[in-house]
């Protein structure tokens, strides 16, 4: 079976329907297994103190934030190639989601920053890409509800999302182009120098299993939603025409 | 039994209420909209069925 049987509306639909219970049952499972295991079970660090429990939060909601754009952009691609619009759907429904992530990550980042670095925000090249990103998910959602013809709207969000793409590699590779600014290097390698010690490691990794799991499940339930809509919206045009 | 977080608790606190509610949100949110979608597709479906319906008995 090819994968772009899924482009169909109604193959999507039955398999999503399949997939969402377990993906949304498994995301809560490694969220708060990872967020409990984290909060009480883990060791303040030397350095940071207990702040390292925000770890558990700030990595892989900055993680996400960047992959969600990632997956609007092969979605968008999809899009303005073979015009399947349930990739376009999906790229509109994961926006709210990746916002939802900067967020996140933007929020705990200023919180953690204030005790560690003793300022709430800093143009630093990481932070600011990070704003800017967060910016063109305002954008981006604005721009699907502005346009009134869907394909439209796909089409000049898929552009969008193309160029937003510049700024969602940038908040990834920041700290490595410019090597100057507040934020530190990657909390994640594959260099067990450079990462973060076990005890922090394994339940970080839960939680990123957990926020992976939770866009996964966000997306099909709203990937749905937007199904139904444009179905909905095209029985009202006949309705009128007839 | 809650952790000893000591003079960096209201950072540590408040990112987790922080997340959880943004997190919260976008759940409830996703899932009031879903409903209220699938609820008001149903009723326009059930009315193009009727239409449809009555137009093949005349």
């Amino acid at each position: 079976m090819s994968l772009w049987e899924y482009s169909n509306p109604q193959k999507f639909m039955q398999l999503s329907r399949w997939a969402l219970p377990w993906m949304a049952g498994a995301s809560a499972l490694c969220l708060v297994g990872g967020l409990i295991w984290g909060f009480f079970g883990t060791p303040d660090d030397y350095k940071q103190g207990s702040t390292v429990k925000i770890i558990y939060l700030h990595v892989p909601a900055a993680m996400m934030a960047i992959n969600a754009w990632v997956m609007m952009l092969i979605a968008s691609l999809v899009w303005l190639v073979r015009r399947h619009h349930v990739s376009a759907l999906a790229a509109k429904a994961a926006a709210p989601v990746g916002l939802t992530f900067t967020l996140i990550a933007l929020g705990t980042g200023a919180l953690w920053g204030q005790p560690m670095w003793g300022t709430w925000w800093a143009w630093d090249p990481r932070l600011t890409s990070f704003l800017i990103l967060a910016l063109f998910y305002l954008g981006y959602i604005a721009l699907w509800q502005a346009v009134d013809d869907p394909d439209t709207a796909a089409d000049l969000t898929g552009v969008l999302c193309i160029v937003g793409s510049v700024f969602a590699l940038l908040s990834r590779y920041a700290v490595n182009f410019w090597n100057q600014g507040l934020h530190q290097g990657a909390s994640l390698s594959l260099d067990k120098k450079e990462n973060v010690a076990d005890v922090f490691w394994f339940p970080l990794l839960v939680c990123i299993a957990g926020f992976v799991l939770l866009f996964v499940a966000l997306v099909l339930l709203r990937t749905r939603t937007e199904i139904r809509l444009r179905r909905m919206n095209a029985l009202l045009a006949r309705e009128r025409m007839g | 039994m809650m952790p000893e977080l000591g003079k960096y608790a209201d950072a540590v606190l408040g990112s987790y209420a922080v997340s959880i509610a943004l997190i919260v949100f976008v759940v409830g949110w996703s899932l009031w909209r879903g409903a209220k979608v699938r609820r008001a597709l149903a009723g326009v479906e059930a009315r193009a069925g009727k239409g449809a319906e009555a137009k093949k008995h005349g």
